[in-house]
């Protein structure tokens, strides 16, 4: 009796150690993100110290949102940090839906969002920009990818309607008529075909599925939304998830951001635009194709309407755009400086240019100047 | 202390006064301590089930769909349509797959324990069945999406060709195992630390006596544990169940990394889809607005419902078989 006490102890006592243990390392693993720059902490920083201007930059600036931008503002801060002494900013990387609750509760100075403010949440957000409203900026683009896994094939082309019916569950077997006529002279299988899809709401999500109602809308009838629509496939948490899943299960395809399948080997789809040639997913493909988005928003509000049935060469316009969500006039008096000195850089060509070198897209010269002249009249 | 002693005499009366007077204060002050504890613990519960009930009631009030039985999760969506029908399905099934994979494995490896297994082999294995309880539940959902889902692809085609008759294992979808039946015996590892310590100890508590006479009256090992310690220990092992059923209901991570979710109720528990209470209010707390955050709240209070049905209906069997419990032995 008393020995089988004294075990269970023993064991409780180590079972404490170890959770807690994994509770202190997992809260210096997000402190220390912010400081580091989390994943991507090893490569050096591309810009020069002398092209940040830290204006009247001061004190702390808490900022919160899409998770797909995360390495971008890790990398961003960094640098940001390093250059302008006294000032700390905090971008913590949650979800799109979380950093635009935060913002109209007034909590951070900018959140990032994948998709532009609803006019709902715009309607919110004049109680915190007191005279304004809530503004889209876009700052880093990106594109998706499409990963596949079947054996014996590595060069993969599908067009838009394809990539609908193998997700919604119509072309079942990889040597389908349809994805046979895409790919001459490659031996398909006979392997059934496993879709990966989000399982949980994403941004990701929606923004596959605006791309596929753009560009194949017979195939896909649904409403581009975070949740995912269509019936068949099967569910994974996380871009990580998904990307897990498929470098594991022989016939399977799924969609995340492209730097989860550069880092764990994933092959991806080129994309059959209409284009001479199948754009492969690259972070320049995807600048090209925002290069041919238009601005929808009013006023200072830059919000893109991006072109999904674009024909140009080498333009992948399978892409996510995140912005920077700020008050156009309204913001806190002890963030604005902050906020305004941050975004400066982060649109700054030395900014735009950290993105290209970490597998996101820049956004396009033209967007960009306008989003410079925004930052410069935030108030 | 033979100085001290007669000291200790003389001074008798008035020290056990004053040590009655204090030990009166003592148990008042002790008394009062675990009074207020056990209200305080009301409070929290109260207070819990009002703060459900409240935003719960908020998100209830504009549900265009019906709570009980529609087949989706809209939440955030305008109208919002949502319904907890396959919720409630996949946490029930998902559990008693655990609890009839658990249970049994539980007491098998309790009784070993406690009644075959040479004291230096005994310490050491209900050592590490303790340690499984340590495990971070996220670590059990990493090996169960890397190791166990692949691993398990061989069985679930063999519970197919030999016992898909029963329709419940008749497999429809190709597919990788990511199915409440590959959910239930991951959670059925998860619990089955608590559910043998809780057993192991009350099979110590027989009392030596009993066992002693079945072995006079010439029972093997099997008969004794049979006829004195399974009667005696039933209603721990059922204590112990809902412990570990406990667990089950709620499990959240893990459940969310292994399982392919999706809002249909299947029979067919090796297919890919469903979902649990806690899986789905992971997966959707992140990017839902305040009133989606109210719409998964109520999920919680029908969860919360759930836990409190599973404890009352443990009680009432214990109560039930009270003849056999400890105190009365």
């Amino acid at each position: 009796m008393k020995l089988q006490r004294k075990n269970m102890l023993r064991a409780s006592a180590l079972g404490a150690l170890v959770v807690s243990g994994a509770l202190v390392l997992t809260a210096c693993g997000s402190d220390d993100n912010t400081k580091d720059g989390g994943a991507a902490s090893g490569k050096p920083s591309a810009a020069a110290a002398g092209d940040i201007k830290c204006g009247d930059a001061k004190g702390k600036l808490l900022a919160s949102g899409s998770s797909a931008q995360k390495n971008a503002v890790d990398l961003w801060v960094k640098n940001y940090m390093a250059a302008c002494s006294g000032v700390e900013v905090n971008y913590k990387s949650s979800s799109s839906g979380e950093g635009i609750v935060a913002f109209n509760q007034g909590t951070v100075g900018f959140a990032g969002s994948d998709s532009a403010l609803k006019p709902e949440q715009v309607e919110e957000s004049k109680k915190i920009c007191t005279g304004g409203q809530g503004i889209n900026l876009p700052m880093v683009g990106g594109p998706i990818a499409l990963g596949f896994n079947v054996a014996g094939v590595d060069k993969l082309n599908l067009d838009a309607p394809t990539i609908a019916n193998i997700f919604n569950d119509k072309i079942k077997k990889w040597d389908d008529e349809a994805i046979k006529k895409l790919n001459p002279g490659v031996t398909l299988p006979s392997t059934a075909i496993q879709a990966f899809h989000r399982s949980e709401d994403s941004g990701t999500t929606e923004n596959l599925g605006k791309y596929l109602k753009a560009a194949a809308p017979e195939a896909w009838t649904y409403d581009a939304a975070k949740k995912w629509p269509a019936p068949g496939g099967l569910g994974a948490t996380g871009s990580a998830g998904v990307a897990t899943q498929v470098k594991q299960v022989d016939g399977s395809i799924g969609y995340f951001e492209l730097s989860y399948a550069s880092a764990q080997g994933i092959k991806t789809v080129d994309l059959n635009t209409g284009a001479a040639a199948p754009v492969k997913a690259s972070a320049e493909s995807a600048s090209k194709a925002i290069a041919a988005a238009k601005i929808a928003g009013t006023g200072s509000d830059l919000a893109l309407k991006l072109d999904y049935t674009t024909k140009a060469e080498g333009a992948y316009p399978i892409v996510l755009v995140t912005y920077e969500v700020v008050c156009d006039k309204g913001n806190k008096p002890e963030t604005l400086a902050t906020v305004k000195s941050f975004l400066n850089y982060t649109a700054s060509d030395a900014g735009q240019k950290v993105l290209s070198e970490n597998g996101y897209a820049p956004i396009p010269a033209e967007i960009n100047t306008k989003v410079r002249e925004v930052i410069n009249s935030l108030s | 202390m033979a100085s001290t002693t007669p000291t200790q005499i003389d001074q008798a009366p008035p020290v056990s006064k004053s040590a009655r007077s204090t030990g009166r204060a003592g148990d008042k002050i002790f008394a009062g301590l675990s009074k207020g504890s056990g209200i305080l613990l009301l409070v929290i519960m109260a207070s819990i089930a009002i703060f459900l009930t409240y935003r719960a009631s908020i998100a209830l009030s504009k549900n265009e769909g019906n709570f009980l039985t529609t087949f989706d999760w809209n939440a955030s969506a305008n109208p919002p349509v949502f319904g907890i029908a396959v919720l409630l399905f996949g946490t029930v099934v998902s559990s008693i797959i655990a609890m009839a994979i658990a249970v049994p494995i539980a007491v098998g490896i309790a009784l070993f324990i406690s009644h075959y297994a040479p004291r230096k082999l005994a310490a050491p294995i209900a050592y590490v069945v303790d340690l499984l309880a340590a495990v971070p539940s996220i670590i059990y959902g990493i090996w169960g999406a890397l190791f166990l889902v692949p691993q398990l692809a061989g069985l679930n085609l063999w519970l197919d060709e030999y016992l898909g008759w029963t329709y419940v294992f008749d497999k429809t979808q190709v597919g990788v195992a990511r199915s409440l039946f590959t959910v239930g015996i991951l959670l059925a590892i998860m619990i089955l630390p608590i559910v043998t310590s809780v057993s192991r100890e009350v099979f110590l508590q027989v009392p030596r006596m009993n066992e002693e006479a079945a072995l006079a009256l010439g029972a093997t090992r099997w008969e004794v544990i049979r006829m004195s310690v399974l009667p005696f220990g039933r209603s721990g092992v059922i204590s112990a169940s809902m412990l570990g059923l406990g667990r089950a209901l709620g499990e959240t991570m893990a459940v969310a990394t292994v399982l392919s979710p999706s809002f249909l109720i299947n029979g067919h528990i090796l297919d890919p889809g469903g979902g649990t209470f806690a899986q789905n209010i992971a997966a959707k707390f992140d990017e839902a607005n305040e009133f989606g955050r109210d719409a998964l709240i109520a999920s919680g209070l029908v969860l919360f419902l759930l836990t409190l049905l599973v404890n009352g209906a443990a009680r009432l069997i214990i109560a039930r078989r009270k003849d056999f419990s400890g105190a009365n032995a």
